[in-house]
């Protein structure tokens, strides 16, 4: 039997991680629904990473639930992630996305060669099929990332950093696809540091500093009027310590 | 006598009895190669890929097994197949199947301790990925072994080498019976001490021609690698 | 692709072996002086012919191929050390103990001759003189026929060789062949049975300096492994390889053998005291 795709909302209620002695995470208990992207923003080490691997389920809080459509413990079937860093397997890019097609068994097998020929030309990498998925540039990798992600058939996708390190005209090429896979009605919950990328993609935002959400609200309000004296700072473009 | 004119004499003219051992010695590596690759490598993913009391323990007893000297492997084999051994009724001391015996005792643990290694480094790179994919347990095993396909060969050819090469396990279970059980590794030791020095110099040549050809064959795969996994 | 077909290729190769082996077979365990001096190589041909029957050799020291056969792992044994070879029968491990041919022993020594024996019949006056002038000489020390003889010719010169060996003296625990080889490279005196030495190809400076006297015999007997210790023993098949040697057929093979022109082994079946 398959899972049920009741993925969302995700809610955080006193999730906190702690490793080492070092509190990751402090106490957060928010909840995320459909809709329009919600952007995790915030300086480096803030905690976006562990907050978007504690929403995939790939962590485990040190206290507090987490729960996805009311239920703990779902398997992560209809959820999606694209790291930082995303690991190609040892193949070709197209067999890449037949790996994440098989794995996830939602389309039968005779469909995979025009559903993976769909994904390559969505994320602008048709013709990339037979290049081995390792050896292309870091913008092909995220994109490939990405359309791999998508071959999950996900309801929520999570995006780590997806256009930090790219070139303006790679990261323009990622963003069009995170455009593109919103309006097919995916939740995109996504962290940057780019604050113009969060403008230009974010319906919500979710700052946070030293592993606290400081604020959690519409974009367009946190842009305009942002409540908490860090947030301000990190509007402004001052460093935020 | 120039010794080496007669080996490469032996060697041109494609003597029966030399092909035969030449054989013999590829057959009984390759099987024993064939049959510790489908036990170690799975032996070496479970170990990578599980958590037991004593793990640790596992991982440095199949670590210095590597090291396991032929002749200890040889003795071991032999007690075992000997008629008077447990597995004595079986008769299979002094037939290849006993020399094959051995070099899976000797064998099966550098491929599963490599394999170990290879899984458990992979494992490490791709851990994320599989688990947000949700691969199940049986799948994520044989991803890995996969996608670690260069480097298992690699395990796999260096294996042989080892196998190829060794004289003192086969030579105890073997018996090193004329044109049944006469390896290359076996018949230079024998026509050493017979003194025949250019039939022994002969065998050399073709064994060390072998390990190289593994090797060569071994560093192009590895190159083959690089290119296509980066 | 590749390694899978590898693989299937291996394990094809390993269930082959079963179809390799030939039913009608005996193993032998016997000397490495009959291995490397080439007699089987000459007469196993002749009895497959005569016979049909594929005789595996296991070539050993006398005292390993013995035990090779008190472990039921030959069905016959052919070995050259009489008291060795009644002491397996007093086991209860042999059926009965058949001569067969005998060849003799001789002292391999170098051509500058250290000890100055070259030219005596005496080989135990030779290896005191030896002793005296601590020149190197090479002991088998593996419990061998050629070892055992040595001994007993150590003890009738009245030399305890346990007590009185010096760093002259040394045992490398190998083969004939392998004795021989260490010999030549360091010239030193070495007893051998004259079948390895006569077709021993690398011999460097070494020759015989003592041979002909009659403490220098080498008589080889062989034995069916007793089926009553050991029920898996091929006790027909083994009685006829034992019935063909000391057939005269067999006996004229043993004869017939040459290495350069010189006869190796002299049979000697119906001696009944050797």
């Amino acid at each position: 039997m398959r899972a049920p795709s009741a993925e969302l909302p995700i809610c955080f209620r006193d999730v906190t991680v702690e490793a080492h002695g070092v509190t990751i995470l402090d106490r957060i208990t928010l909840a995320l629904g459909a809709g329009s992207p919600t952007v995790l923003i915030g300086p480096n080490g803030s905690g976006k990473t562990t907050f978007l691997r504690i929403a995939m389920g790939l962590t485990l809080p040190s206290a507090g639930t987490i729960t996805w459509g009311g239920r703990e413990n779902v398997a992560p079937v209809r959820r999606a992630i694209v790291f930082q860093h995303p690991v190609m397997l040892r193949r070709t890019a197209a067999e890449n996305l037949r790996y994440a097609l098989k794995v996830s068994g939602r389309i039968p097998r005779e469909v995979h060669d025009a559903r993976i020929a769909e994904l390559l030309s969505l994320v602008g990498l048709s013709g990339f099929g037979d290049r081995p998925a390792r050896r292309m540039s870091g913008g092909e990798k995220q994109r490939l990332a990405l359309a791999r992600a998508l071959a999950r058939d996900p309801v929520v996708l999570f995006l780590d950093e997806p256009s930090a390190s790219l070139d303006p005209a790679a990261a323009k090429a990622v963003e069009d696809v995170i455009r593109a896979v919103t309006a097919r009605n995916i939740k995109i919950i996504m962290s940057t540091h780019d604050l113009g990328s969060a403008r230009r993609l974010a319906g919500d935002i979710i700052f946070m500093h030293h592993g606290r959400v400081v604020e959690a609200g519409a974009a367009s309000t946190f842009f305009t009027a942002p409540q908490s004296d860090e947030a301000k700072i990190f509007i402004s473009g001052d460093l935020l310590v | 006598m120039d010794p080496s004119v007669s080996a490469f004499q032996l060697l041109l003219t494609g003597d029966p009895a030399l092909l035969g051992i030449v054989q013999l010695s590829l057959i009984v590596s390759m099987s024993a190669v064939g049959v510790a690759t489908l036990v170690g490598v799975p032996i070496g993913a479970c170990i990578a890929l599980t958590h037991f009391p004593g793990r640790t323990t596992v991982i440095v007893v199949f670590n210095a097994l590597m090291g396991l000297p032929p002749v200890v492997a040889g003795l071991a084999v032999f007690l075992l197949l000997s008629r008077s051994g447990p597995l004595g009724p079986l008769g299979l001391l002094f037939t290849p199947t006993a020399m094959v015996f051995a070099q899976v005792v000797l064998v099966t643990p550098i491929i599963a301790a490599l394999t170990r290694q290879t899984i458990e480094d992979l494992w490490g790179e791709y851990r994320d990925e599989l688990t947000a994919m949700n691969v199940g347990a049986v799948r994520r095993v044989g991803t890995l072994i996969w996608d670690g396909r260069f480097s298992l060969i690699t395990i796999v050819l260096a294996g042989f080498g080892r196998a190829a090469a060794e004289v003192g396990a086969i030579i105890i279970v073997g018996g090193n019976i004329d044109g049944f059980t006469r390896t290359m590794t076996t018949a230079i030791a024998l026509e050493t001490s017979k003194g025949d020095i250019p039939l022994a110099i002969g065998l050399g040549v073709v064994l060390m021609a072998i390990v190289v050809l593994v090797n060569a064959l071994a560093w192009a795969i590895g190159r083959a690698a690089r290119q296509y996994a980066g | 692709m590749f390694a899978r077909r590898l693989l299937i290729a291996a394990v094809a190769a390993f269930f082959a072996f079963p179809a390799l082996a030939q039913d009608k077979f005996i193993t032998v365990a016997s000397t490495t002086s009959t291995q490397d001096s080439g007699l089987f190589g000459h007469i196993l041909p002749l009895f497959k012919k005569a016979t049909g029957i594929d005789v595996k050799v296991v070539a050993q020291g006398t005292g390993q191929a013995l035990d090779t056969g008190r472990r039921g792992d030959a069905d016959v044994v052919f070995v050259h050390a009489k008291s060795a070879e009644e002491k397996f029968l007093s086991e209860g491990f042999g059926v009965k103990r058949l001569p067969v041919m005998y060849n003799d022993f001789i002292l391999i020594g170098p051509k500058n001759d250290p000890a100055g024996v070259k030219g005596t019949k005496d080989i135990v006056k030779a290896l005191t003189a030896i002793k005296d002038k601590g020149a190197s000489f090479i002991s088998r020390g593996d419990r061998s026929g050629t070892h055992i003889a040595e001994i007993k010719l150590w003890t009738i010169a009245g030399i305890d060789i346990g007590k009185d060996k010096g760093p002259w003296y040394k045992e490398v625990g190998q083969g004939m062949g392998a004795a021989l080889n260490i010999a030549s490279a360091s010239n030193a005196y070495v007893l051998s049975d004259r079948g390895t030495w006569l077709s021993f190809k690398n011999r460097g400076d070494l020759e015989i300096v003592v041979e002909g006297d009659k403490r220098l015999f080498n008589q080889y007997g062989v034995m069916l492994v007793n089926p009553a210790k050991h029920p898996t023993v091929k006790a027909k098949l083994g009685q006829q390889f034992i019935d063909w040697l000391i057939s005269p057929e067999g006996q004229a093979a043993i004869a017939n053998y040459k290495v350069n022109g010189e006869q190796l082994f002299y049979p000697n079946a119906h001696d009944r005291d050797a």
